[in-house]
């Protein structure tokens, strides 16, 4: 890419971005990347809790990638941390991105098991958030992903209400509601969520379902896979193998 | 920098687990106020309908006090959803693209017929021949406020105020079953959310709705005692005697089906019961089993049924009324409170409860909230005014 092509990205890049509220889902996708075909694909994301260190990178990288506020919070992924004691309490606890916090927190007795659960909003094929929208600016993308169209939400906050799994809020500054993307202005560049790319495990598998070969069709064949709230029939889209019952 | 200190001070009485972004409450007392208000409403007209379509002769003199009371309400019912949005600027895109699977969505139109279809034509039908009356009567600012609210119409025959009267009674008709939908819906907002355990229930609307009927009917009698006499007349015992034995029937309709949820909660005994016990016996101890149970409905149903057991003389039971009365208006207020805050004080994940600090100032604080509870009144005092409720004869005629 030599200079010219380089400023004349830059330039449809912004001026994509300045016009990309009020638009239909596949027409939004488009415009952020024109050779990108919604209809194409459809998201998921699995989770191996076996293979979480609870590192919390995920949880930066998230907050770096997509603005979201730096105060403890307010985030669009986090890591719980289930701690099972001999006498079966359970204690549970977001893990800290400060990392003496987190070495601390590490120092338990009695403990009969202990595991890291990475949470996201699940991308429910059937979402209370979308169905709940008094103006249709929470919505499902062709590709199966649930975006919030900032420049439409009003702030009523309905949606964080009806989320079974904790996974919005209102950010401070646009008064408007967010929450994860699967960091979709990376997808329809072919970039995985930022999540992904950075978890040194690979305890975050992400993938287009409409392909056996790619390496969530991988994850999914080759693990007993678990989501989260069967019972409220959300039909969540981020699968987790080795999840323990007392996850919730 | 401010709200992390909230946030610092806010996760110190957290108890257990919460979700992270469960930090902050989202429905705030303003939500509280809203439910409240139109359960006024609501429950006003409905007491109003009780004079025209079910012919209770002894409530005709809290006839016109109630609709001016459910409209003087209804027009400040969307203030505090306003004040509440974060972006109050795109409240418009409710109406020009409205979600129609969403609950919400439905609110301006159910608002705004119930409004427009509902309570200004029925008040206006039922004022028509006096407005014109008046307007004769009167000079100045007045005359034409009367003319104009009037629509200039001048037809005072006979036969123009038989009709007034049937279409007056076709709109109750109809206005009853819009009452329901109005506060009904206002409970399927929150019954139809499956997240929630709390509002998670299909009776949901339908202890909004009879809570909201207890709460229309004491606010009428509560005005009625103070107001008729502010305007110099007498209060008709009979009147009021049958407004608070429809209250008295009410409140034990409410409570039963209050009572059965609880019972049917506790019975099934779900995934979600320890946390909800939790709930009850710690955070909402005061405001749901003090408040909402012991004060705001055993009391006065106690202190309702010794009016009736032992025919106490006049002056003791309007004093014991008007007890009764401000009893279930805090006791109503606490439900709401217990229906909105409270289903936000537990986590999603069932191990943790958080905590609600009202703000004082802010937008959404205490004084905000106060203020939306008085502008009514202040609205009311106004309609009173240029619509009296009652006519020089009935003030002198007691």
């Amino acid at each position: 890419m030599d200079r010219r092509d380089f400023l004349k990205n830059i330039c449809l890049f912004i001026s994509s971005g300045a016009v990309v509220g009020g638009l239909s889902p596949d027409a939004w996708a488009k415009l952020i990347h024109k050779d990108y075909d919604p209809a194409k694909h459809y998201y998921g994301m699995g989770i191996d809790i076996d293979k979480c260190i609870g590192c919390g990178r995920c949880m930066q990288a998230c907050k770096t990638e997509n603005d979201v506020p730096g105060v403890p919070y307010f985030f669009r992924t986090w890591v719980e941390r289930y701690v099972i004691k001999t006498d079966k309490s359970v204690t549970v606890k977001t893990i800290s991105t400060n990392l003496e916090e987190l070495a601390d927190s590490f120092v338990e007795k009695d403990m009969l098991r202990s595991f890291f659960v990475p949470k996201l909003c699940n991308q429910c094929d059937h979402p209370p958030c979308v169905q709940v929208c008094p103006v249709g600016a929470t919505f499902k993308t062709d590709d199966g992903v649930i975006l919030v169209d900032g420049k439409r939400c009003i702030g009523c906050r309905y949606c964080i209400q009806a989320c079974p799994y904790g996974a919005r809020y209102l950010h401070p500054e646009t008064r408007v509601a967010d929450k994860c993307t699967f960091c979709y202005h990376r997808l329809v560049r072919g970039l995985l969520p930022a999540c992904v790319e950075v978890c040194p495990k690979q305890a975050r598998v992400f993938g287009d379902m409409k392909s056996i070969a790619s390496p969530l069709g991988r994850f999914i064949r080759m693990n007993k896979l678990h989501v989260l709230k069967p019972s409220l029939n959300t039909d969540p889209k981020v699968y987790y193998a080795n999840l323990d019952g007392e996850v919730n | 920098m401010e709200a992390v200190q909230n946030f610092m001070e806010l996760s110190q009485q957290v108890v257990g687990f919460i979700y992270p972004n469960e930090i902050e409450i989202h429905w705030s007392i303003l939500i509280v106020v809203y439910p409240y208000i139109t359960g006024l409403v609501a429950g006003a007209f409905i007491l109003a309908s009780l004079v025209k379509v079910f012919n209770v002769k002894e409530l005709q003199p809290t006839y016109r006090l109630a609709l001016l009371t459910a409209l003087a309400f209804l027009l400040i019912a969307p203030l505090p959803l306003q004040l509440h949005l974060g972006r109050p600027e795109r409240s418009y895109e409710m109406f020009m693209t409205p979600n129609l699977t969403s609950a919400m969505a439905m609110f301006g139109f159910v608002y705004l017929w119930y409004l427009m279809l509902v309570l200004l034509l029925e008040i206006w039908f039922e004022y028509r021949r006096d407005m014109i009356v008046w307007s004769g009567e009167a000079t100045g600012l007045k005359k034409w406020t009367l003319k104009v609210l009037s629509l200039f119409s001048t037809d005072i025959s006979e036969k123009a105020v038989a009709f007034d009267k049937k279409t007056v009674k076709v709109i109750t008709v109809i206005g009853i079953p819009s009452a329901f939908l109005l506060h009904g819906y206002v409970g399927f907002i929150f019954g139809s959310i499956k997240a929630n355990p709390w509002w998670s229930s299909v009776m949901m609307p339908v202890v909004f709705l009879f809570s909201a009927i207890v709460s229309g009917i004491a606010i009428v009698m509560l005005l009625y005692m103070i107001i008729m006499p502010l305007r110099g007349g007498k209060i008709d015992m009979k009147c009021l005697d049958k407004v608070a034995s429809f209250l008295f029937y009410a409140v034990i309709v409410d409570f039963s089906i209050e009572v059965l949820d609880f019972i049917h909660r506790l019975y099934e005994s779900e995934e979600s019961i320890k946390i909800l016990s939790q709930l009850v016996s710690t955070k909402l101890f005061m405001s749901l089993v003090v408040l909402q149970i012991l004060l705001g409905m055993l009391l006065p149903l106690g202190i309702m049924v010794v009016i009736k057991v032992f025919k106490l003389q006049e002056e003791l039971r309007k004093l014991l009324y008007f007890v009764c009365a401000v009893l279930i208006q805090m006791g109503i207020f606490s439900t709401r409170w217990n229906v909105v805050i409270g289903g936000q004080l537990f986590s999603k994940s069932f191990r943790g409860l958080t905590t609600y600090k009202m703000e004082l100032m802010g937008i959404e604080g205490f004084l905000v909230a106060l203020a939306l509870l008085i502008i009514p009144f202040v609205v009311l005092s106004v309609l009173i005014k240029l619509l009296p409720p009652w006519k020089k004869e009935e003030l002198a005629g007691h």
